[in-house]
């Protein structure tokens, strides 16, 4: 470790595309579970941009908002997968554009 | 070198990603998804974070897709949910989200065309990011465990089982 010496842009460059390739996830699928999985790919890319700034000027803070997202990625993801599984209790579906009604 | 090894694990992300988010199985997209975390935790390595690359193998690649794993495998959505999801992905869905994505890609661009900083690739140690945790960031790890704690509280509510009892529907 320690020889890297890539350009800021680049890394910055594959957390934004990572990013859109989130939110193109995001709105092409309607399967909630692809849902999550897209906003999983869209957090990643914000916490990849995150250490990459705190790279960039050999600070801790970078990685501490990382951990940040990591537990507000952690605790979505406890919540969405207990909806989705009350989703598909209720509706068994698990396609949103036919369970869009919040009550059953 | 050790740029050649960063370029290969952001090729390897992204076409992880990719192929990820236009599976139609669910554990096929699932697994692509890991690859895809575990190329970025190798990104986060050459950057000089060792800790955060710990981190993202352990939580991400490790708890959160097991998570992932384990309600795929409750929900059990079998042949037909397969075949739903291939007759969703047909290519006139696709155009309007990918020229959204594209703009927003097009956007974020523009934006960072003014960055000409190079990475020094000098290892942050996770003695220091420690320390900084529990010194003047010491309040975001109380938010942190107060987050978790709610996402705790309501997973529960939401998983437990016998929620809406028989007689009373809705």
């Amino acid at each position: 470790m320690g020889g890297l010496t890539v350009p800021l842009e680049h890394v910055l460059l594959l957390a934004s595309l990572l990013f859109s390739l989130g939110l193109l996830g995001l709105m092409l699928r309607r399967n909630i579970i692809f849902m999550l999985m897209s906003l999983e790919v869209m957090l990643n890319a914000a916490a990849l941009a995150f250490v990459a700034a705190g790279a960039n000027w050999g600070q801790a803070d970078g990685q501490i908002v990382f951990l940040i997202i990591l537990s507000v990625a952690a605790a979505e993801v406890a919540v969405g997968l207990g909806l989705v599984l009350q989703i598909q209790r209720r509706f068994k579906t698990l396609d949103m554009d036919r369970a869009n009604r919040l009550r059953g | 070198m050790m740029e050649v090894l960063f370029y290969i694990a952001s090729i390897i992300a992204l076409s992880a990603t990719g192929l990820a988010l236009s599976r139609s199985n669910a554990t096929h997209a699932l697994i692509y998804l890991i690859v895809s975390l575990l190329a970025v935790a190798v990104v986060f390595f050459l950057l000089g974070a060792p800790f955060a690359a710990a981190l993202e193998i352990l939580i991400y690649a490790g708890a959160i897709m097991v998570l992932f794993v384990f309600v795929i495998m409750m929900l059990n959505l079998g042949a037909e949910g397969d075949a739903r999801e291939r007759a969703s992905l047909n290519p006139r869905n696709w155009i309007l989200p990918g020229i959204m994505a594209a703009l927003l890609f097009v956007e974020l661009l523009f934006a960072l065309s003014h960055t000409s900083d190079s990475i020094s690739g000098v290892a942050v140690d996770p003695k220091t990011v420690g320390l900084a945790l529990f010194g003047p960031y010491v309040l975001a790890v109380e938010i942190a465990s107060m987050l978790l704690l709610a996402g705790l509280v309501g997973a529960y509510h939401l998983g437990r089982r016998f929620l809406v009892r028989e007689g009373e529907d809705g």
